[in-house]
């Protein structure tokens, strides 16, 4: 398996999750107007990522995966294989992360409850967080690695919406043609940011 | 909320009120898949087969779902599902479900559905809100086929796996187009289209 700094460098920049496989797109364009709503958002995807791709893998390593129950000592259990049920599962890891996280912010770091607060709720339903997720059961990494891979993808997930958001406030003294206005100049601007990102591939370490 | 004409609940949603270029819905799953236009129908399919009929269950259940919860029974529901059609597909179409890959399950992040859970099916009765899933698929699909065919034409130069271009004699392959970027730059394209045709979803500044 490859070495952890790799991994992070390829997670972070050349399989950056939001421009390279467009995973969360939904929040990505709709929330990143000003720098510093995209930071707080990046910054609690960071935190979210990261916890839920190592407890995912977790339960993919001891509850699912084919064979997996073999430790419980049940009879039979080696042949069980239960991958079927897993976006189920992992769906409800998600949700019920988030929902522990905000209720830990809440009651012992309110300050920065109020700060990402609003947030949370939409991570649950960011295709970021639950493609992760899936894209580490579908490359097999143990646990270590998992803990790495959740974290770096967050990290380039918060890259690159940092870098729309600073992109889009200097976009507001240029002259687009009325309808391309909005949306449609933000898709070609990710769509050239991303040919940008593509140039990192190749890149070992 | 008034209720709306069947007909106009099916139609509005492919240019009135597209989920993609209006509603900033449900982009994430649109871009990666389109390299091939196979692909982008059976992933259009899919989605229109998962908001219908979640539409359906959720507006026949609407009564019965307690409000605080009610996020996390959308969740089953969809992710109940997802797994039937992805569980189809590996069965029926083994070759598109791999290329699919992960892109399935991500269906169930896809905020379309979600998003028309929430603001539709949530108050309507289930054919209506069938009908409104239906559209809102079809809307959706729309995009996806338009961006799946130029990719596929202008990037290998074929159509459904059959050579148009004569890719071998004197059509030189655009490579371009079937790297991840173009699909950001042909949405973009689409939108500017769309708001020229339709000036009232022109943005304001």
């Amino acid at each position: 398996m490859e070495s952890h700094l790799s991994l992070f460098f390829e997670s972070v920049f050349s399989k950056n999750l939001a421009l390279a496989f467009f995973l969360g797109m939904c929040t990505y364009l709709a929330l990143s107007k000003s720098v510093k709503t995209a930071w707080g958002l990046g910054l609690a995807v960071i935190v979210i990522q990261t916890i839920t791709v190592a407890l995912n893998n977790l339960i993919f390593q001891y509850l699912l995966r084919e064979g997996a129950l073999s430790w419980t000592g049940i009879s039979g259990a080696s042949e069980i294989d239960l991958r079927f049920i897993g976006l189920i599962c992992y769906i409800g890891t998600i949700a019920a992360m988030v929902q522990i996280l905000e209720m830990t912010l809440d009651r012992f770091f309110p300050a920065m409850h109020q700060q990402l607060g609003i947030f949370l709720p939409l991570i649950t339903v960011n295709c970021a967080i639950l493609g992760g997720t899936l894209l580490m059961i579908e490359s097999d990494l143990d646990f270590a690695h998992s803990v790495t891979y959740g974290f770096s993808t967050g990290v380039g997930w918060a890259l690159a919406i940092l870098a729309l958001a600073g992109i889009r406030e200097k976009l507001k003294y240029s002259d687009v043609p009325p309808a391309l206005r909005g949306l449609g100049i933000t898709f070609i601007t990710v769509g050239l940011m991303s040919l940008a990102f593509m140039s990192f591939a190749g890149i070992d370490i | 909320m008034a209720q709306k004409k069947p007909l106009k609940v099916l139609t509005e949603p492919l240019f009135d009120d597209n989920p993609i270029a209006r509603q900033i819905l449900g982009i994430c799953s649109a871009l990666a898949v389109t390299t091939k236009l196979d692909a982008s129908v059976v992933m259009a399919l899919s989605v229109i087969f998962v908001t219908g009929s979640s539409g359906l269950i959720i507006g026949a259940l609407r009564e019965y779902i307690p409000n605080k919860i009610r996020i996390i029974f959308y969740m089953t529901v969809i992710s109940s599902l997802v797994i039937v059609v992805d569980q189809v597909l590996q069965a029926f179409l083994p070759d598109i479900a791999d290329q699919l890959s992960v892109f399935v399950g991500l269906i169930i992040t896809n905020c379309i559905v979600m998003g028309r859970a929430e603001a539709f099916a949530q108050k309507s009765p289930p054919l209506l809100s069938f009908l409104d899933g239906i559209g809102n698929g079809l809307g959706y699909g729309l995009i996806l086929v338009f961006v799946g065919f130029f990719r596929e034409l202008l990037g290998s130069g074929q159509l459904w796996g059959h050579e148009v271009l004569w890719s071998s004699t004197w059509y030189e392959r655009n490579l371009f187009m079937l790297a991840p970027p173009s699909a950001l730059i042909l949405i973009g394209l689409f939108i500017w289209l769309l708001r020229t045709f339709k000036p009232e979803q022109i943005e304001k500044e």
